[in-house]
């Protein structure tokens, strides 16, 4: 009983992670842009997708860091193409937008890479290979996701805490106007925001994909999931964001274990439509991120 | 002069039946079959082009009521209620004449729900469905809003997909014909085609009739005094929540009796018809038909539809909507038909210029 | 006799900033009366206390008997009370006469149902209101903007619009935010006369000003707040000797 509860509990952890790093992405441009992304999922997918392709010509790290910098590429071209030259859009109009993003940007991944199901190779051992902790057995793959993420979620707060580019981007996410008065690069910031959610979403999407697999359309899913997160944890905090991130996969987890897995995303919307309902503002935040 | 709104119904009535005249004169009688189609998926649009223009709000899970309407007509319909006889429920309906025995593909007979009973509860759990989705979910704003109807959306794609009474991936076939008077009904009969276009049409004409009276009535001007200016619309007196709340179901419902009719035209339903592209498709239309033009969102919905359904963008039929969504909005967010070429080819190269600028 | 408004010991707090605390005051149907006081002394959020822009954290509000304090704008405006705004609100896109229709919307009752069959009486209603609107046009002298877009109006105009607006609604009370801002001297003084012709049609007015000129020569009573205490109420006459007020504020603003 325990070691089954073990198991859910490190699923659960795993894919909390990755949803914690997805809300984390949505956070970033969010605070420098005001703009939710609906194709922040589609840059998880780019990742996997095109570290499975370079893995056929590449030693595995040099096509992960590859992928992730291309995927970066795309998200400087998101913003560069549909975002920078946009005086004051409304919020409709770039939901609209980054609606319509995300749906090129999948239906580009179905035309290269079809519908197969895709995967990269475990990074250590074999898909039968497991550790054991605690009684439980665990594959490395979950430590490395963990690990990697966790990594990922240290990285950016340390950024956003002590270097400059970091300072920078948090004094025009406060305010925009200020920031561009003092003499800060506003636009070029944002273009920056999107490179670094792009990056991160695809080095996610990287280490998770021997678990989860990787296929054109997971984009959706994992937009909602890392929506409920950044919500979950109050638009604008990270760490609240890994959090909710968690929680969310560890209870997504334990409801596939009593209802049928077809339900599985079912279940998380649900959720997350009654904290929309509930507390709009987050569980977690103690302050609310609020943009006009 | 300007032609008023019975007036733009009528012609819009007879160009659909010199439409017919023209297909059935040059033989291609079968195109009426999209045609019908688009008709219907048309009905979904023009509740989203009073809920986006007029109400200001967003959807991203109009397909979900679209699939609420269409499978809970294709259950009952279908659905063999002969071995619960026993139950009071099934019983105490029988009795009422709301059910009725029908011969089944192989030659038994199935004791199911009439397709007219069927229709009005399909419609009314799509109400209370919107009603419930409809409270809390229009508290939200911009993007809380769109994420939460996406996430209705979503659960309803993934019900369907997920549920083996519900056809999972194939969905649900061998619904019955919707029995008309004077002997037609709506199905996919070869020889019903003509009949069901104007059914269609018809429903489609009637729905316009009343978006356009509306969007001239009172809670229309309320509607747009919103949109203007939400705080002073207030002050006036102007129950935000409620009109807001009303269009929700309004366009609801519209997209519940698309459903329903299409799905005994087409004769079944399936999973792909709540999913969240199909919704994507119907803000799509609206936004190229131009945000709060109702009969531009007619007429690019009759367009858009008829020819993604006769194949003509291939594989490329996602890419296509994707494409009109961020191309409309970036270049002309007030929709094709409000643009004006040459102040839009100015303004483009404007800004291609301050790009450039801002690049060197 | 209860007084038509009552406002007692509201206190409202923004982050560290009180910005109105512990104000009571009445109004007598009939009678126009005006806040007054510096720059933020907490005039319009007393104001949108009353209107329902923003509940008091403490203390009520009660119109005609009715405590009013906490509700929204509309139930606020479906009492009687109407109300301008001090950066004019009208409706885009609207025409003029459309924005005035708009005012009559709690006097009228066609819903979606009825608007969507266009049934008869709605159609009379609905030209009913059509009339009342330009009637109230008429009244402020503007009928001539009724077929122009609202928000494409000159300045002057746009308050007339936005009066008419809040007029079509047939209040008891009339809230007026600012009514005089960005207007010439000349406007001004057709406006204070106006403000008298609405008060002598039976309705109740409550403004608040800056504009010294139009307050004096029209009021019957002043209200002067400073950082969000009342310190002083009285006639115009006395208001002006009282020598707290001229510290405040008229001594600062020659009047």
């Amino acid at each position: 009983m325990s070691a089954l509860f073990f198991q859910y509990l490190m699923a659960g952890l795993t894919y909390g992670m990755i949803y914690a790093v997805v809300g984390m992405g949505f956070n970033i441009i969010y605070n420098a842009t005001g703009v939710i992304n609906f194709a922040q999922g589609e840059f998880v997918m780019l990742g996997g997708m095109i570290a499975v392709t370079l893995v056929a010509y590449l030693p595995l790290p040099l096509a992960i860091v590859l992928a992730v910098l291309a995927t970066m590429v795309v998200g400087a071209l998101v913003e560069l193409l549909f975002i920078r030259w946009l005086t004051s859009p409304s919020v409709l109009r770039m939901i609209i937008i980054t609606v319509g993003v995300s749906i090129l940007i999948r239906e580009a991944a179905l035309l290269i890479w079809g519908q197969n199901v895709r995967a990269l190779p475990y990074f250590t051992g074999t898909e039968i290979t497991s550790l054991s902790i605690g009684g439980a057995r665990v594959s490395p793959q979950v430590v490395w996701t963990l690990a990697a993420c966790s990594a990922l979620v240290a990285l950016t707060t340390a950024f956003f805490r002590w270097s400059s580019a970091g300072k920078q981007m948090r004094a025009c996410a406060s305010n925009r106007v200020a920031a561009s008065l003092c003499g800060l690069p506003t636009r070029n910031l944002i273009t920056a925001s999107f490179v670094l959610s792009a990056g991160m979403g695809a080095l996610a999407g990287c280490v998770v994909s021997p678990i989860t697999y990787t296929q054109y359309n997971i984009g959706t899913g994992l937009a909602i999931k890392g929506f409920t997160v950044a919500i979950l944890g109050g638009l604008g905090s990270s760490l609240a964001a890994v959090t909710a991130g968690l929680v969310l996969g560890v209870f997504e987890a334990f409801a596939v274990s009593v209802l049928p897995s077809a339900y599985k995303d079912a279940v998380s919307i649900a959720l997350l439509l009654a904290i929309l309902f509930l507390r709009p503002t987050g569980l977690f935040a103690a302050r609310v991120a609020y943009r006009p | 002069m300007t032609i008023n709104r019975y007036g733009q119904v009528a012609i819009f009535l007879a160009c659909a039946a010199g439409l017919q005249l023209a297909a059935a004169a040059a033989g291609k009688g079968f195109l009426l079959t999209q045609l019908t189609m688009s008709a219907y998926y048309t009905l979904v649009v023009v509740g989203m082009s009073l809920l986006m223009g007029y109400a200001g709000q967003i959807s991203l899970g109009h397909a979900g009521f679209f699939a609420v309407g269409g499978y809970t007509s294709a259950v009952l319909t279908t659905l063999d209620l002969a071995p619960h006889r026993g139950s009071p429920l099934v019983a105490g309906a029988e009795r009422l004449g709301l059910l009725l025995v029908r011969p089944d593909l192989y030659g038994g007979d199935l004791l199911v729900v009439r397709p007219v009973v069927a229709c009005a509860l399909a419609i009314a759990l799509a109400l209370v469905l919107a009603v419930l989705v409809g409270i809390p979910v229009l508290k939200l704003k911009g993007h809380y809003l769109a994420m939460a109807t996406l996430g209705v959306g979503t659960i309803v794609y993934s019900v369907a997909l997920g549920t083996q009474w519900l056809g999972a991936a194939d969905g649900i076939a061998a619904v019955p014909p919707f029995p008309l008077p004077f002997g037609a009904s709506v199905s996919g009969r070869p020889d019903g085609r003509i009949v069901n276009y104007y059914v269609a049409v018809g429903l489609l004409g009637a729905a316009m009739l009343l978006a356009l009276n509306l969007v001239q009535a009172r809670v229309g001007r309320a509607l747009r005094a919103i949109h203007g200016a939400e705080d002073a619309a207030g002050a006036m007196g102007v129950d935000t929540a409620r009109l807001k709340l009303g269009t929700f179901v309004l366009s609801a419902a519209l997209a519940a009796v698309a459903g329903v009719f299409l799905t005994h035209f087409n004769g079944g339903i399936g999973p792909a018809e709540a999913s969240v592209m199909r919704s994507v498709k119907y803000m799509a239309i609206v936004a190229v038909g131009g945000i709060g033009s109702l009969w531009g969102s007619l007429g690019m919905s009759v367009a858009l539809t008829f020819l993604s359904l006769r194949g003509y963008f291939g594989v490329y039929d996602d890419v296509v909507f994707g494409a009109i969504l961020v191309g409309i909005m970036l270049f002309a967010p007030q929709g094709l038909l409000a643009l004006e070429p040459r102040r839009a080819l100015a303004a483009l190269r404007a800004r291609l210029r301050r790009a450039g600028g801002q690049a060197g | 006799m209860t007084p038509f408004l009552q406002v007692s010991g509201v206190s409202k707090r923004f982050g560290g900033v009180q910005a109105v605390s512990g104000v009571s005051f009445e109004l007598r149907r009939g009678m126009i009366k005006a806040v007054i006081g510096p720059n933020g002394a907490g005039k319009t959020t007393l104001f949108n206390m009353v209107s329902g822009f923003s509940s008091p954290d403490r203390g009520t509000v009660s119109f005609g008997g009715r405590p009013i304090h906490g509700l929204p704008p509309h139930q606020v405006a479906r009492h009687g009370i109407s109300r301008t705004f001090q950066n004019i609100r009208l409706f885009e896109h609207l025409t003029a006469l459309e924005n005035v229709m708009v005012g009559r919307h709690l006097r009228s009752r066609a819903g979606f149902l009825a608007g969507m069959l266009d049934l008869g009486w709605a159609r009379r209603e609905a030209a009913g209101v059509r009339e009342r609107a330009l009637e109230t046009m008429a009244f402020l002298g503007i009928e001539a903007l009724a077929d122009a877009e609202a928000t494409s109006l000159a300045y002057g105009q746009q308050r007339a619009v936005e009066l008419a607006r809040a007029l079509a609604s047939e209040p008891e009370l009339l809230l007026l935010d600012e009514p005089a801002a960005g207007l010439n001297m000349r406007e001004t003084r057709d406006l204070a006369g106006l403000i008298t012709r609405i008060r002598d049609r039976g309705v109740t007015v409550l403004l608040v000003e800056h504009d010294m000129s139009l307050v004096m020569g029209i009021c019957d009573e002043v209200l002067v707040l400073s950082y969000g205490e009342k310190i002083a109420e009285a006639d115009p006459a006395t208001v002006q000797k009282d020598p707290q007020v001229v510290k405040v504020y008229l001594g600062e603003d020659e009047c």
